[in-house]
């Protein structure tokens, strides 16, 4: 079991919560001012490191608030979590440290 | 090489077994070849065995960073089937179940195929209209395939839940007869020696670290056995696609996430062909040893480990229990997990690059064991031929950019749910 700290309800079992991906990509700004390939970008390539991953998880069966967690996808390690709008702790580990 | 034949089983019965050679050569790499295979694993075996068998081109090394059979080949549950609703999956993975049917005569390597059936069952009239539509389908495709109704089902498998208070009722079941499992590592080995008796390298214990380029093309790759020369390089890495293209500067429409597989005590004849549940995520079969070997989703998050987590055991387990209640008081012997390269579409990857010489083999997703031989032949043709095989044309890396994709159950661009 992955222990997730929420910041609203403390640290929780990591199946109260659904995964909801990648939290390094940001939707385009401007929809209309962005190219397919932006699109393509932000809807399908990802990063997929081996080591820290900044991601989202939904806490469904808590407090509903998306937690934003950076953890090692080798170790299943929780390095930080946070709000989604926090910057966490290690957030500048280039990808895959 | 010695044939493997009754006959030589005999001489080497009368001889305690003292004098069967090696499967294949242990050899130091070369300098440079003319096709590097990256992995080592049954596609990239597969791959190395149709390049010198159909295509003649035999200065192919195999790169491989741990052993033979150690990686998703030797991970999975074992299941071959083709039954699927797509065309560009349905032509694709048909092609493959068609080389299974003729596998150990090929490679003269027993990988006890066997086509017993596989069935996913249907717990809801909704669910019987999807099934219908796609054994049509596959039907239209010259695919084999049954639509059974609940007695149907219950004459296959008595002893499934068919109580008043089954949570989930069955209703039916879509059956592809020629569907079936086989032994993965003979698979591996097959293929493994099938290559190396045409002339190709394979070469253990050399991990993949970097490539050199020289402007779009790739000139060699460094490895933890030194730098190695050469003319095109194929990928098949499963799980770790996505860190080797890193080091190729390319990024992919791809994620890495943990499926985890179980074996139970072994037990008597029981379960005589593949079953898979239709209200959940699960597949079950039994070995030629007797053990169950069973399976059902991912984690669900990003992950490099190898091992899974306990909450999807329960899952898993749940789920058995609601389809097959006589698996209650069994207990499970083992269990593993293997790296998924889950793509954004649920389908593979077998194309070109935007690197010259450089051929894409990914994004298996829960699936790729039974792509095995399909896999290897039109990665094969994409690299001799440098241009897709009619059967992976619409596999290919470009999709996700023209908006082609193949999205067999229709789920969005949500690695997880694939």
């Amino acid at each position: 079991m992955i222990r997730i700290p929420c910041p609203y309800c403390g640290p929780r079992d990591h199946d109260e919560f659904s995964y909801a991906g990648d939290a390094t990509k940001v939707r385009p700004a401007d929809p209309a001012a962005a190219t397919p390939e932006d699109w393509h970008r932000y809807v399908y390539l990802r990063d997929n490191p081996r080591g820290a991953h900044l991601e989202y998880w939904h806490h469904v069966q808590g407090c509903r608030a998306y937690v934003k967690v950076l953890r090692d996808t080798a170790t299943h390690e929780v390095l930080a979590a946070g709000l989604p709008s926090d910057d966490l702790p290690f957030e500048d580990l280039e990808a895959g440290r | 090489m010695a044939e493997y034949s009754v006959l030589s089983l005999v001489r080497n019965a009368l001889g305690g077994h003292r004098r069967w050679i090696r499967a294949w050569r242990d050899p130091e790499p070369k300098k440079r070849y003319d096709v590097l295979i990256v992995g080592g694993g049954g596609h990239g075996l597969a791959t190395a065995y149709y390049l010198a068998r159909n295509h003649g081109i035999t200065d192919v090394a195999v790169l491989e960073k741990g052993w033979i059979g150690g990686g998703n080949v030797g991970r999975n549950t074992t299941i071959v089937r083709s039954n699927y609703l797509l065309d560009g999956n349905n032509h694709f993975y048909e092609h493959s179940l068609k080389l299974w049917e003729g596998l150990s005569r090929e490679l003269n390597y027993n990988v006890m195929f066997s086509q017993r059936g596989v069935l996913n069952l249907a717990h809801s009239d909704g669910q019987m209209d999807a099934y219908a539509r796609r054994g049509n389908a596959m039907r239209l495709n010259g695919v084999d395939s049954e639509l059974l109704d609940r007695n149907g089902v219950r004459r296959l498998y008595p002893y499934l839940d068919y109580s008043a208070n089954a949570r989930f009722p069955i209703y039916g079941g879509l059956l592809q007869p020629r569907g079936g499992t086989a032994r993965h590592d003979a698979v591996a080995w097959g293929f493994a020696r099938g290559a190396d008796r045409l002339g190709v390298d394979i070469i253990q214990n050399c991990e993949v670290t970097g490539f050199e380029r020289s402007g779009d093309r790739i000139t060699g790759v460094q490895t933890t056995r030194g730098t190695i020369g050469c003319g095109r390089v194929g990928m098949a890495v499963a799980g770790n696609t996505s860190r080797v293209a890193q080091m190729a500067g390319l990024e992919l429409p791809i994620e890495s996430h943990v499926l985890q597989a179980f074996v139970t005590e072994p037990l008597k004849p029981l379960i005589d062909g593949v079953i898979t549940f239709g209200a959940g995520h699960f597949y079950i079969s039994q070995s030629d040893k007797g053990g169950l070997v069973l399976g059902g989703d991912i984690d669900f998050y990003n992950s490099y480990a190898q091992r899974g987590n306990l909450p999807t055991v329960e899952h898993v387990m749940a789920n058995g229990c609601a389809m097959m209640p006589n698996l209650r008081r069994l207990r499970i012997l083992r269990s593993w997990g293997g790296i998924m390269d889950m793509s954004m579409d649920g389908s593979p990857i077998i194309s070109k690059t935007p690197i010259d010489n450089l051929y894409l083999n990914a994004g298996w997703c829960y699936g790729g064991f039974k792509a095995t031989p399909g896999s290897g032949w039109v990665f094969a043709h994409t690299i001799a031929e440098d241009r897709p095989h009619r059967f992976n044309e619409p596999l290919s890396l470009g999709r996700f950019t023209t908006g082609h994709l193949l999205d067999e159950g229709g789920k969005g661009p949500t690695p997880k749910l694939h």
